[in-house]
């Protein structure tokens, strides 16, 4: 599905066939499907309306709206049958059912990063709120939306939580001025609590591991912490330094490769194709030697949020590796070996990495830099895929299919899928 | 020789002038004497004459005698006078007495040698401790500056410990300043941002009354028809049944995964411990075993007695159900002991090898790891060729069992066609081999006879060439000789025919001629036989040589 100013296009995935077309009453500003994949949202944050549709039947519609409360976001609830909509300002959370038309509020939420987070069976759900300037954490029951907990966190001022992926621990993290990492479990009772030093500015990013096995937090000071789920304590550190010396790690370096045109081949005038090829440039990976130094951007010191530290993590789906971005080194890409923890691959592109995604499925890694390529890498080597096309489309995004054959890339404009083979065997 | 100077000179007043320069000689001499250490300063011929004529002269030689006899009695020696005789000299006593004075003197010069020696000696010491009492001195002197640098050296490298101490104090003192400064300036962000966020929930609560208030139309839900449920059920009311029933939906998932990972611990452990028992079991394998000395390790001895108890218990019980404290610590403790005994013996064996190979006991102790890993390589091959081999014996008995009469008779068929067609082409082989046996074995005997003949004739050759050099070299013999026996015909037609061919030993052109005339006539007449020309043969050819030489 995508969004087209006022219109919701709704294409085949496989083919990219239009399915269905429905009009809204406005710039659509966000989209979502529900869990059963039967119904699509789309927020109209200005006009703070949300207007459902439906795939089954297409003449069924649906209208809330907001009025003056306004609304900031929006999102389904796990049973694809509740949209919670947060109010402007975060004043409220308001549930609405679209079974029984009844309306539930959640007050004092918290105007946070990640201040509501569903459970992965989509069981329970925790909202972060704060009352009387102290965060706490509600849980909820999804079904019937009873208060299942509350509790206080010892945080100064919440940044995000996050479920694991077994649904029994919920990591809390602190602002980045303090580095602090609470561990609650599923009733409310604080786990564990992890701070790793005190003055230096704090976390900046989390990961669960699929398996609930491992916590890897990223922080401001380049490096990666990794916590076991047993102990909860610190199990290793991965540092992301500038010069890459052991020789262990393989580097790939993204190299332009220039065009090679075929003199025979020059018509006049010029065809769109060899136009195309002309002016993009091609470039493919090569493997340099280590020692290897990379780019590194130095911070400026005195702005808030600098681009330093690690902004980045993500877990692969079989729990083998983690792929860390450094915002210091914007263009390098590490990919950590979890089962040695230790450095196994770094990835330098020529342009700063905007975004990268796991393959759901396979230890597959996609990663986009804002060209007209799309990288793909795996533990048997890495690739360049061009975007065949006329003209520039720089690829801001993208998104793999659940079942790992296919991915969505997204530029500011348009967007394209791109189809994975697989291998025959 | 000074104490006689003394003596001699009151004595002799008389001859003052003689005395004095007697004295003068004798003063002269001792110090002579003293300048020139080693050899003996007698006086020349010339000076000693003038001093013996100084002391003695014709006018007052019966002075003199006296005199001498008087130095002489008081010396010990006997009086050179003869006895009851005044004025008569004894020569004999005289003679004596310059004897021994003549010894006393080399004795005296001996001693005055050595202790000149001795004065030398030590006056050479003596220069040499000086030299070593200076150097000393130098070198104390050296050092004295020596240390009185260091010290200086010392003084300033504390004063700078101190300084940069100083310093480092000063760093930390301003890093505390600092922290505080950041945790004092913290906590006055955090009052300010909780008024400030106060003053936003006062805004916040305000905007909700008035959004409720409000009761605007427009928040709305407009649906046009209700959805079912993804599950089906229908909605359930809010009760504390349901209430209770969510909380124990909760607990339900809390200990189902904590279950899951207790089991996935209990897996782990039984695991670990396994494999702790096999390390256990594999390190009191490795020890060697310390029975034989329980002397020197008492300590060790009961340690193992322990622990072997401990093993026994440990072993007979299953470790792995039970997992009590005590029983854990047990286990690592008895492990921790049997590691550390094998890491004193590895030490041990280190300490043994680097050592050398000292003493024979630890040469057969010690076996090279090269032969241990050569042996150990060895016995694999075996085990393997002795597993080949039984697996194909096993195979073999396996057809040999499992194959019906049929083809057992039919396998006996084909191995006797076999055989036999195996023994027609040997018989084949054998044949052809006889047959060229044969061929070989005729055509030998034909080269054989062959051989014979040419031999004989060779021989016959060699005969008759002989006995014509004999004839054309004992020529002019035989001219004296002509009455030899035996004229045989055959031998003849052969010297005729070694006289065509010419033998090369003939010499020069014209003995040739003679020789040819004269062999010629031979030939006329009787030939000598073989046999006595052969008994000839070497005296004629010598002389033949002979002849040959000469001409």
């Amino acid at each position: 599905a995508s969004c087209v100013q006022h219109r919701l296009v709704v294409r085949d995935a496989s083919s990219l066939q239009l399915l269905q077309l429905y009009t809204c009453l406005d710039q659509i500003q966000y989209i979502e499907w529900s869990s059963d994949s039967l119904f699509i949202l789309c927020a109209l944050y200005k006009r703070g309306i949300v207007q459902v549709w439906s795939l089954e039947q297409p003449a069924w519609h649906c209208r809330i709206d907001e009025g003056s409360a306004g609304l900031v976001a929006s999102c389904w609830s796990p049973d694809g049958r509740h949209i919670l909509n947060t109010t402007e300002f975060h004043l409220r959370i308001t549930v609405w059912s679209l079974c029984t038309k009844s309306v539930s509020y959640i007050k004092y939420p918290k105007a946070c990063q990640q201040g509501v987070v569903f459970t992965k069976d989509g069981r329970y759900v925790a909202v972060a709120e704060r009352r009387d300037c102290k965060d706490c954490i509600s849980i909820f029951v999804c079904s019937n939306w009873q208060l299942l907990r509350h509790f206080d966190t010892e945080t100064q001022d919440l940044s995000g939580i996050e479920w694991a992926p077994n649904g029994c621990v919920l990591a809390a993290w602190d602002t980045c001025l303090e580095y602090k990492v609470l561990l609650y479990s599923l009733d409310g009772r604080l786990l564990s609590s992890f701070r790793a030093y005190e003055w230096p500015l704090g976390v900046k990013s989390i990961a669960w591991s699929p398996s609930s096995q491992f916590l890897a937090i990223g922080s401001f000071d380049e490096k990666v912490r990794i916590l076991n789920h047993v102990t909860w304590k610190k199990i290793t550190e991965l540092d992301h330094p500038a010069t890459i010396a052991s020789k262990r790690t393989i580097v790939y370096k993204e190299v332009e490769k220039s065009p090679t045109v075929d003199r025979e081949r020059l018509s006049f005038p010029p065809t769109r194709e060899l136009a195309s090829s002309l002016f993009s440039t091609q470039s493919k990976y090569d493997i340099s030697q280590v020692p290897v130094s990379l780019q590194y951007v130095k911070p400026v010191a005195d702005r808030p949020n600098p681009k330093v530290g690690v902004g980045m993590l993500a877990f692969s789906a079989d729990n083998c590796f983690l792929a860390t971005k450094n915002d210091n080194i914007p263009n390098a890409l590490w990919i950590w070996d979890i089962r040695k923890l230790k450095l196994s691959v770094v990835l330098e592109q020529l342009c700063p990495i905007q975004s990268f995604q796991w393959d759901p499925c396979q230890p597959r890694l996609a990663v986009c830099t804002g060209t007209s390529r799309v990288y793909l890498w795996s533990p048997a080597g890495c690739v360049v895929v061009q975007v065949p096309g006329e003209g520039d489309f720089q690829i801001v995004s993208l998104s793999w299919h659940s079942s790992g054959d296919s991915m969505v890339l997204l530029s500011k404009d348009n967007f394209c899928v791109c189809y994975l083979e697989r291998e025959e065997v | 020789m000074g104490d006689w100077k003394t003596i001699t000179v009151p004595m002799l007043s008389s001859d003052s002038k003689n005395i004095l320069s007697y004295t003068s000689e004798r003063k002269r001499s001792p110090t002579s004497m003293n300048s020139q250490v080693l050899h003996l300063s007698l006086p020349s011929y010339k000076n000693m004459h003038s001093f013996y004529s100084a002391f003695c002269t014709e006018e007052n030689i019966e002075q003199r005698v006296s005199y001498i006899d008087r130095e002489l009695t008081t010396l010990g020696f006997p009086s050179i006078y003869a006895e009851s005789k005044g004025k008569e000299l004894n020569l004999v006593s005289i003679i004596n007495c310059i004897n021994e004075l003549l010894v006393l003197q080399h004795k005296n010069l001996r001693a005055q040698e050595e202790v000149e020696m001795q004065h030398m000696k030590l006056g050479s010491d003596m220069d040499h401790l000086q030299n070593c009492y200076a150097k000393l001195k130098e070198q104390l002197e050296l050092s004295k500056r020596e240390i009185v640098g260091l010290q200086e050296r010392d003084r300033q490298l504390q004063s700078k410990n101190r300084n940069l101490h100083q310093l480092l104090k000063n760093e930390k003192d301003e890093v505390q300043k600092l922290q505080n400064i950041i945790s004092s300036r913290a906590t006055q962000y955090n009052h300010d941002m909780k008024r400030k966020e106060r003053e936003y929930n006062k805004l916040k609560e305000r905007l909700h009354q008035l959004v409720m208030n409000k009761k605007d139309k427009k928040i709305a839900m407009e649906i046009l028809n209700c959805v079912g449920r993804a599950d089906g059920k229908r909605g359930a009311w809010r009760t504390d049944k349901t209430e209770a029933r969510n909380e124990e939906e909760m607990y339900k998932v809390l200990l189902s995964d904590y279950e899951q990972r207790q089991k996935q611990l209990l897996l782990e452990n039984a695991e670990l411990k396994k494999v702790l028992q096999q390390m256990k079991k594999d390190i009191i394998s490795l020890l060697p075993p310390q029975k034989q000395k329980p002397k020197e390790k008492s300590e060790d001895g009961l340690v193992l007695s322990d622990q072997e108890e401990d093993i026994g218990e440990l072993n007979k019980e299953n470790m792995w159900e039970l997992s009590c404290e005590t029983v854990r610590e047990q286990l690592t403790n008895s492990i921790r002991k049997q590691w550390r005994m094998l890491k004193n013996h590895v030490e041990k064996l280190d300490n043994q090898v680097s050592r050398g190979h000292s003493g024979a006991l630890n040469e057969k102790d010690v076996i090279s790891r090269e032969d241990h890993e050569l042996e150990t390589e060895k016995l694999e091959l075996e085990i393997q060729q002795c597993k080949e081999m039984i697996k194909t014996q096993q195979q073999l008995l396996q057809q040999q069992l499992t194959c019906d009469d049929d083809t057992s008779l039919f396998l006996q068929d084909c191995y006797l066609l076999e055989e036999r067609e195996r023994l027609q082409e040997e018989w084949r082989l054998f044949r052809e081999q006889r047959k060229n046996f044969e061929k070989e074995r005729k055509s030998f005997t034909e080269a054989a006879i062959r051989l014979g003949l040419e031999r004989k004739a060779f021989e016959e050759d060699r005969g008759a060439w002989l006995k014509h050099q004999f004839l054309t070299m004992t020529a002019d013999y035989k001219s004296e000789n002509v009455t030899t026996p035996s004229s045989e015909p055959d031998i003849r037609f052969v010297k005729s025919a070694s006289l065509q061919r010419k033998p090369p030993s003939v010499l020069s052109a014209p003995v040739s001629a003679e020789l040819c005339q004269t062999s010629q006539y031979i030939a006329q007449n009787s030939v000598a036989s073989e046999k006595p020309a052969a008994d000839n043969m070497p005296n004629l050819w010598v002389e033949s040589d002979d002849k040959e030489e000469t001409e």
